[in-house]
């Protein structure tokens, strides 16, 4: 269970997110969405421990802070440096850092773990490709890859499903499943609309504040949806009750 | 032959100035990897000017010249950082600032507190100068970084590679920054004796780029980068030697030849060779287009 208590974070001076509030039971894929600017990525970071925060976080009844290692993160493709010369199988092996330790050589157990999550997410034939050999959706599998091999509880995506093939999505939308079905937490930034939403368990929708935290349904009103966005949204011929899903 | 590649080895100063170079040779490629994958190439420049107060403080007071250029060396990053946390500067501006206040700061040092310091053998690196005890000192200050790497490479790797997820998990990416810094900063300092404080960058950066355009990944990237290193070392000492070149700008020079070898001719990315693949390409498809 994630646990977010009063969460509000001050970014140089503006508050970037304010008095967050919400909880998301394990096994349940969570979707944040907002505009632009809304503080979607902020709070990622604060809860990642990479921004200061007034309020709580928790993960099964103790800080977050203390439990890094059972949260996972998956970057935005843009944030990575694609012309790093490292291989696909040692981005994944990064996952397995601080198990191995410090002064440590990876076990033999972190490699099979890395092996079986390379052959997850359908890559063990390119693991000793360089990572700007890999196309866009190969790239975010093995992002994906390297999240399943740090066998965490919780998982943050940020924005998995932008520019990515079919295949890639067939693979994630696999992986989500299976981790919802092991009782895993999943909060998934995104920047997707319309019938895409109907793949989360719950969307919580952000601008600054916690706007709504509910079925993508009941989320994804005109009402909801003009106080996220601004009053001006063009929303013509979508029934008013349902406008987005 | 056997006789021309002897006969320097007949002087002191030349074996002390080969040895010295050939371990700032493999020292200074391995640590300049990092600042090639970071993006921070230019950092280099900026610590090897911004210790020259540093020197010329020490020189001053006669104590130790390595302390008074790691101190400076290391403030002038913590003052970049510094910068680019507290505004919106962003860290190219921020290097530029430092990089010349500081050098004008050692300079105006150098004049008011009249060090006895030759600031052109500052510069340029001067192989006469190097003694038995710099090449002790290089060797210990080379050993220590070398197992450091070793010891952190993989903690080293995620932190260079991806700093927001290395923090994520938890990892000291504060402490990591700092004995980076503190590797470069060392490295700089025993480099320019040899090469001199703004050709020292040449021989952090050159063979590490020169080996990213041959390799896919970083360990490799440093082995290739170090043999690269000790080649341009050792001909750039001995060209020095035989046509009476300042041995800095020799050494400098034949890392540049090797980085356009390795741009027009690299086997994945030379220009060369892509070029030439794909007129052998186009060749070869002809017949079938012809049909």
């Amino acid at each position: 269970m994630l646990e977010v208590e009063h969460l509000s974070v001050d970014y140089r001076g503006v508050l970037a997110v304010e008095d967050i509030s919400f909880a998301i039971a394990p096994g349940q894929i969570v979707g944040m969405i907002g505009p632009n600017g809304a503080g979607k990525s902020t709070l990622v970071k604060a809860l990642l421990g990479l921004l200061p925060m007034q309020g709580r976080a928790a993960l099964h009844g103790a800080p977050l802070q203390r439990q890094r290692h059972r949260v996972a993160y998956v970057p935005q493709r843009s944030q990575i440096d694609w012309d790093y010369p490292i291989t696909a199988w040692n981005v994944v092996m990064m996952a397995r850092t601080t198990t191995t330790g410090w002064l440590r050589q990876p076990s033999r157990q972190s490699r099979q773990i890395v092996q079986a999550a390379l052959e997850r997410v359908n890559l063990l034939d390119l693991a000793q490709r360089q990572i700007g050999q890999l196309s866009g959706g190969q790239q975010q599998r093995v992002f994906l890859a390297r999240a399943l091999a740090q066998q965490a509880d919780l998982f943050f995506l940020d924005e998995p499903f932008t520019g990515i093939d079919k295949k890639t999505e067939a693979i994630m939308l696999g992986v989500f499943a299976e981790l919802r079905a092991q009782g895993k937490t999943l909060l998934i930034c995104s920047h997707e609309w319309g019938d895409a939403l109907q793949r989360y368990d719950r969307l919580l929708l952000l601008n600054r504040t916690l706007l709504a935290n509910d079925a993508p349904q009941s989320v994804m009103t005109l009402e909801n949806i003009q106080r996220a966005y601004g009053e001006n949204l063009h929303v013509a011929n979508r029934p008013a009750e349902m406008p987005f899903c | 032959m056997l006789d021309w590649l002897l006969d320097p080895l007949s002087y002191e100063f030349m074996r002390n100035a080969l040895a010295a170079g050939v371990v700032i040779g493999i020292l200074c490629p391995v640590v300049g990897t990092y600042l090639v994958v970071q993006r921070m190439a230019l950092l280099g420049d900026v610590i090897a000017h911004a210790i020259l107060p540093g020197l010329a403080i020490a020189n001053f007071f006669g104590i130790e010249m390595l302390l008074g250029a790691f101190a400076f060396g290391m403030l002038s990053t913590a003052v970049i950082t510094w910068i680019r946390n507290q505004s919106r500067v962003k860290i190219d501006s921020a290097m530029a600032v430092t990089f010349a206040s500081f050098f004008a700061l050692g300079v105006t040092l150098l004049t008011l507190l009249q060090s006895r310091f030759d600031l052109e053998e500052l510069l340029f690196g001067d192989i006469l100068s190097v003694t038995a005890t710099d090449v002790w000192r290089t060797c210990t200050i080379a050993v220590v970084a070398l197992l450091l790497i070793r010891l952190f490479y993989k903690e080293l790797l995620f932190y260079t590679f991806d700093r927001t997820g290395a923090e994520a998990v938890g990892l000291p990416v504060n402490w990591l920054n700092f004995g980076l810094m503190a590797g470069i900063t060392l490295t700089l300092i025993v480099g320019m004796k040899i090469v001199g404080v703004i050709l020292v960058v040449s021989l952090m950066v050159g063979p590490a780029i020169t080996a990213y355009l041959l390799v896919k990944e970083l360990h490799q990237m440093m082995a290739v980068g170090a043999l690269l290193g000790v080649m341009a070392s050792v001909i750039g000492m001995y060209a020095s030697y035989y046509l009476d070149l300042p041995s800095g700008p020799a050494i400098a020079l034949v890392v540049f030849v090797l980085f356009g070898l390795a741009l027009l001719l690299s086997p994945s990315q030379g220009v060369l060779t892509r070029s030439w693949r794909s007129q052998y390409a186009r060749k070869s498809t002809q017949p079938y287009v012809k049909k």
